[in-house]
């Protein structure tokens, strides 16, 4: 059956990618990308929606569209890039916009979710391996964490009550690859990387790559449930450090974030609160689930870091690619709808 | 560097390393670790390291001495649980100094997990084997990857009493060693540990120290009374013997959400006072504390 999508965070390394894998399957008919910002890659033939920080256009648009399908790219997860205000708005009134839309509409049978490893938290009392089920140790303590809990939470609550409906919700690791910039990877292509004096926790990755497969497989597979999505292993900071070739900064232990504050200020790395925890204790997230459900990872932890690695030396050498994408809205719109274009499909 | 280059398949390999390719079997993908740290924060070369630093400690020190050695299985999981003591305990690094250098097997010492609040003793005690006690670790590294780790019921119990009390088994928590051995379908075996007490005798506590530096107790050792700061860290060089008691199974199946509690804690008691009786035992035929 054809499918009909909708993918928010549409203008972010996310969404956008995922469109891409998503437009090259001819099943699905009509796929429609809802962001803030113009995208950042070129699409085929999916159509850009512009929306507003807590998508209050979504039940229209859903409703107009009559998508079956919802793929949620929109969570913050870096708490560097935007304000605990705007956290809250985009994560948790824009997942309950969302979800809120999905249901007035009826037409909506699947809705696959991109979490955070950041649920899980990073604490003392942490198992060194969580699961799918494994409970955080701890209340949330960053905003970040708050409302990603609070998100998935309502995510909980839609799925419970729509028993019928396919609710996917993928954690990920820290993300690392060329095109996606978060703090941690923004630190470790500097010259010096922070981590806290006395400490080399254990913290998981996965590639870029991998994200976008996964959430690719995720709507193909249709798989339900809660699922971690981390390579396999994981590498202490030290060695993460070591491979990237950058030098740690080492922090003092009692209050890292205030000898951090001129450092941050004056560009040098970014320290969000929730890599503060994450340097100190690390994560390690349980992979077997999603394994089990047949997605095949391409790349372990130190893959990830290793070949994050080669594109900062080929980055080093080349500098930044100068052809980025550039969205044209009438462009676009005329590829798109202008008689003037002859379309094949399904070659 | 031959892996590494046909891994990422720049060209094709002539030689005899074989061309591998990314995104195959789980088990086939490209893993440039530099480190050997395991997923528990442990490492090999930091265990051969400690080992060779703590060799003389452990040989010509407590002249540690093992009865048993043989009940310990040479492959599976198994829980080994011991009587802890001292203020600052050897116990735990004796047990798994001679388990690791008798039987070439890693030991994961499971231990609170106050220990990962410190810098670089927390990392340390991660490098060395030292795992936050959780019910969740526990059951991975006893029953997923069926190795051996070291537990003390008593917790912060059997360090903290005073030397007057010594070789009194205290509470053994709320049995939850036995509900982990269960579930993890491990055999629990009992390690009696003997000279543990001597090596450094508690006098008495002081709370207030203990809780300006937010330790779990600190107290006055004979060890500082005669060496001063460095009693801290010094131990007396009593003579260690430690005696592998008889495997104890429980006739229960495994993976079980739940165990009556009456029967976690009977079994709990009964590892307990096997453990006493052997502790018992030892002193009645001990001739001298420093010399066995």
């Amino acid at each position: 059956m054809a499918r009909r999508v909708l993918v928010t965070g549409a203008d972010t390394f996310w969404g956008g990618r995922t469109i891409q894998a998503l437009e090259a399957d001819r099943t699905i008919d009509v796929i429609v990308g809802l962001g803030m910002e113009e995208p950042s890659v070129q699409w085929d033939r999916a159509e850009f929606v512009r929306a507003d920080q807590t998508y209050s256009i979504l039940s229209r648009l859903v409703r107009a569209t009559q998508v079956d399908t919802v793929v949620h790219t929109f969570l913050l997860v870096d708490s560097s890039l935007a304000s605990p205000r705007r956290m809250h708005e985009t994560n948790v009134i824009g997942t309950m916009n969302l979800l809120a839309a999905a249901e007035a509409s009826g037409s909506v049978r699947h809705v696959i979710v991109k979490s955070s490893g950041l649920v899980y938290g990073s604490s003392a009392r942490d198992p060194a391996t969580f699961d799918e089920e494994t409970p955080r140790a701890g209340r949330p303590r960053t905003e970040v964490e708050r409302s990603l809990v609070e998100a998935e939470g309502l995510v909980a609550d839609f799925a419970g009550e729509h028993p019928t409906a396919t609710v996917t919700v993928l954690r990920f690791a820290n993300v690392l690859g060329d095109e996606i910039v978060t703090s941690l990877s923004r630190n470790l292509s500097r010259p010096l990387c922070p981590s806290i004096l006395g400490f080399d926790p254990l913290v998981q990755f996965v590639h870029q790559h991998d994200v976008v497969r996964a959430l690719e497989f995720a709507f193909h597979q249709k798989v339900t449930g809660t699922f971690n999505v981390a390579g396999a292993g994981r590498l202490p900071w030290s060695e993460v450090a070591a491979i990237c070739g950058t030098r740690l900064l080492p922090l003092p232990p009692v209050r890292p974030d205030l000898a951090a504050a001129p450092l941050v200020r004056a560009g040098l790395f970014a320290f969000p609160p929730e890599l503060g925890t994450l340097l100190r204790y690390g994560r390690g997230m349980d992979t077997r689930r999603f394994s089990d459900a047949g997605f095949a990872y391409h790349y372990t932890s130190a893959g990830a870091v290793e070949a994050f690695a080669r594109q900062l030396r080929l980055r080093k050498n080349i500098g930044h690619p100068r052809h980025r994408y550039t969205y044209e809205h009438d462009v676009e719109q005329f590829f798109r709808h202008s008689p003037a274009v002859v379309r094949t499909p399904a070659r | 560097m031959s892996t590494r280059r046909a891994a990422v398949g720049t060209k094709p390999s002539t030689g005899v390393v074989p061309l591998r390719r990314t995104g195959t079997a789980q088990s086939e993908l490209f893993d440039p670790r530099r480190s050997d740290v395991d997923e528990w924060g442990r490492s090999d070369r930091v265990r051969a390291f400690a080992r060779m630093l703590s060799n003389p400690v452990y040989a010509k020190w407590f002249r540690a001495e093992w009865e048993g050695l043989d009940r310990i299985p040479a492959t599976g999981g198994a829980l080994l649980v011991g009587n802890h003591a001292g203020a600052v305990p050897c116990d735990a690094p004796v047990v798994m100094h001679g388990i690791e250098t008798e039987l070439a097997r890693p030991v994961y010492g499971l231990a609170d997990y106050w220990f990962r609040t410190l810098p670089f003793i927390g990392t340390l005690w991660s490098r060395a084997g030292g795992v936050p006690a959780r019910p969740d670790n526990a059951y991975r590294i006893l029953h997923e990857q069926g190795q051996l780790a070291l537990v003390f019921p008593e917790g912060v119990k059997g360090p903290s009493k005073p030397y007057a009390e010594r070789y009194q088994l205290q509470r053994f928590g709320r049995g939850g060693f036995v509900e982990i051995a269960m579930r993890a379908g491990v055999p629990v075996l009992p390690i009696a540990i003997i000279g543990s007490e001597e090596t450094m005798p508690v006098l008495w506590q002081v709370p207030a120290v203990a809780q300006a530096l937010k330790l779990p107790y600190f107290p006055v050792t004979a060890n500082m009374v005669l060496l001063g700061p460095l009693g801290i860290v010094v131990p007396f060089p009593a003579k260690f013997r430690l005696r592998v008691l008889e495997p104890v199974t429980f006739d229960v199946p495994p993976d079980q959400d739940h165990y009556p509690k009456s029967r976690v804690m009977e079994e709990s008691e009964r590892v307990r006072s096997m453990l006493q009786e052997a502790l018992r035992d030892m002193l009645a035929e001990r001739r001298s504390i420093w010399f066995g």
